[in-house]
């Protein structure tokens, strides 16, 4: 569609502007399809469509010729449809609107015009209050704003904190702390690893049978019937523990021959 | 302590606590300060003059003495937000045009429906927006109209108005400044 197939759509000459008859094109009438996609998304609702296209044309809103505003407006419409917008009904009601305001201004007109006999008249009052409070909303978002453009003095000071914390006692304390190792024991008892079994305590018990037998030959040293795997182990951790610690001396004459242990002797 | 025995202790007093209170008090607060041994009037005398102490001629200040909606604040000089601005390089997003449209309608027209709001931007309201504009405390209900239905009447909160700087409503420019006739061509 160009400017030339809409005007002579709909009889060129009854086109008025400010009631002169249209003697030429409006320079900018014919937005190009693919600039429309652009704008599409830009409308805020059918009014802000109408109001787009007549300051695009130029158009005296207080006179609005409605042939040319309609078909600009339907053209937009259909494309809106081809690019499958999903097209809010608000935009097919306002084509109806519009067809039939242009429809009642062909019937024969009463012999004095009244601005109420206008059928622009109701179109005309939304499309400037809506321009109204558009601007309103312009200048509404560009006003300096708290958190923005406004920045609230706010000097510190040591608030007194009005809920005041419970009072402690130093008796309280002591029974917390009681608890607490309370519960440590508790935890520890659960932790029945090889460390917990004390390597230290076993290193002792070596050295002390060291004391009454000068020479124990190593598997003397584990009472494999009555102690438990974990208790086996943490006495031969201790075992190498003296040994590293050059506490005893552990000898061997050959190798698979019996293993003995005795107390290491200051040279 | 002791209580004030002059104005200049008594400035003293309305300075620090406004410096430090982080959003406006108003005078029910201030008279607080003083148990009750304070007249609106002199309170109101007292905070003109503190006014005029910080809002020297020769920009010697800082902050300013400001009145909006809910009391008075102290608030950066004009001057230095975009400084200010740069502490925190995210700054809000901007509302979407429905978003300034729905609150510009709210606030020259309140109250309104959503039904006046969708008359007057020939679209439907979007939940959302008002939702946007109730959690940021700009709007709220304050009745329903009674019609089937019920619908809620929504206003322009003070919190709006402090927000903008303003005192009341009457602040904003004119509606009828915004309606013309003539729509310039934007070029």
């Amino acid at each position: 569609m160009d400017t030339e197939t809409v005007f002579a759509g709909h009889s060129y000459t009854a086109t008025r502007i400010k009631g002169e008859p249209l003697s030429r094109l409006p320079q900018d009438l014919y937005i190009p399809p693919d600039a429309l996609e652009v704008y599409l998304e830009t409308f805020e609702g059918p009014l802000d469509l109408l109001l787009y296209l007549i300051r695009k044309h130029n158009l005296d809103i207080l006179d609005i010729p409605m042939a040319l505003l309609t078909t600009q407006y339907m053209a937009y419409v259909e494309k809106m449809k081809a690019i499958k917008l999903e097209l809010a009904a608000e935009y097919l009601l306002m084509s109806a609107m519009l067809i039939e305001i242009k429809s009642r201004m062909l019937l024969p007109k009463p012999a004095e015009i009244t601005e109420e006999d206008d059928p622009r008249a109701e179109l005309v009052r939304r499309l400037m209050e809506y321009e109204a409070i558009k601007l309103a909303a312009q200048h509404l978002d560009a006003m300096p704003k708290v958190g923005e453009d406004i920045y609230v003095a706010s000097a510190y000071y040591q608030h007194i904190a009005e809920v005041k914390p419970p009072e402690v006692t130093l008796d309280d304390l002591m029974e917390a702390w009681k608890n607490v190792l309370k519960r440590a024991k508790l935890n520890q008892h659960h932790k029945l690893g090889r460390a917990e079994l004390s390597v230290r305590e076993h290193m002792s018990l070596i050295l002390r049978r060291l004391k009454t037998e000068e020479l124990i030959e190593f598997s003397q040293l584990f009472d494999v019937i009555s102690d438990g795997l974990p208790k086996l182990v943490v006495h031969f951790l201790a075992l190498l523990e003296l040994a590293k610690e050059g506490l005893i001396r552990i000898t061997q004459q050959e190798a698979f021959s019996p293993i003995y242990l005795q107390a290491s002797v200051l040279e | 302590m002791r209580e004030p025995d002059n104005i200049t202790e008594m400035k003293q007093i309305l300075e620090a606590s406004l410096l430090t209170a982080g959003q406006p008090l108003s005078l029910d607060d201030m008279l607080k300060l003083f148990a009750g041994r304070m007249e609106r009037a002199t309170l109101r005398m007292l905070l003109d003059e503190l006014k005029a102490d910080w809002n020297q001629e020769d920009n010697s200040r800082t902050v300013e003495l400001v009145q909006v909606a809910t009391g008075y604040r102290f608030q950066a000089r004009p001057q230095y937000s975009e400084f200010i601005a740069r502490l925190n390089p995210e700054r809000q997003p901007k509302y979407s045009r429905a978003v300034m449209e729905t609150l510009a309608i709210i606030a020259y027209r309140q109250p309104v429906t959503r039904g006046d709001i969708e008359q007057i931007r020939g679209v439907a309201v979007n939940p959302n927006v008002i939702r946007q504009l109730q959690e940021r405390d700009w709007i709220d209900v304050v009745g329903q109209r009674e019609v089937p239905g019920r619908p809620s009447l929504y206003a322009t909160t003070k919190h709006f108005l402090d927000d903008l700087g303003l005192r009341s409503l009457a602040e904003l420019p004119p509606f009828d400044d915004f309606a013309q006739s003539e729509i310039p061509l934007d070029t």
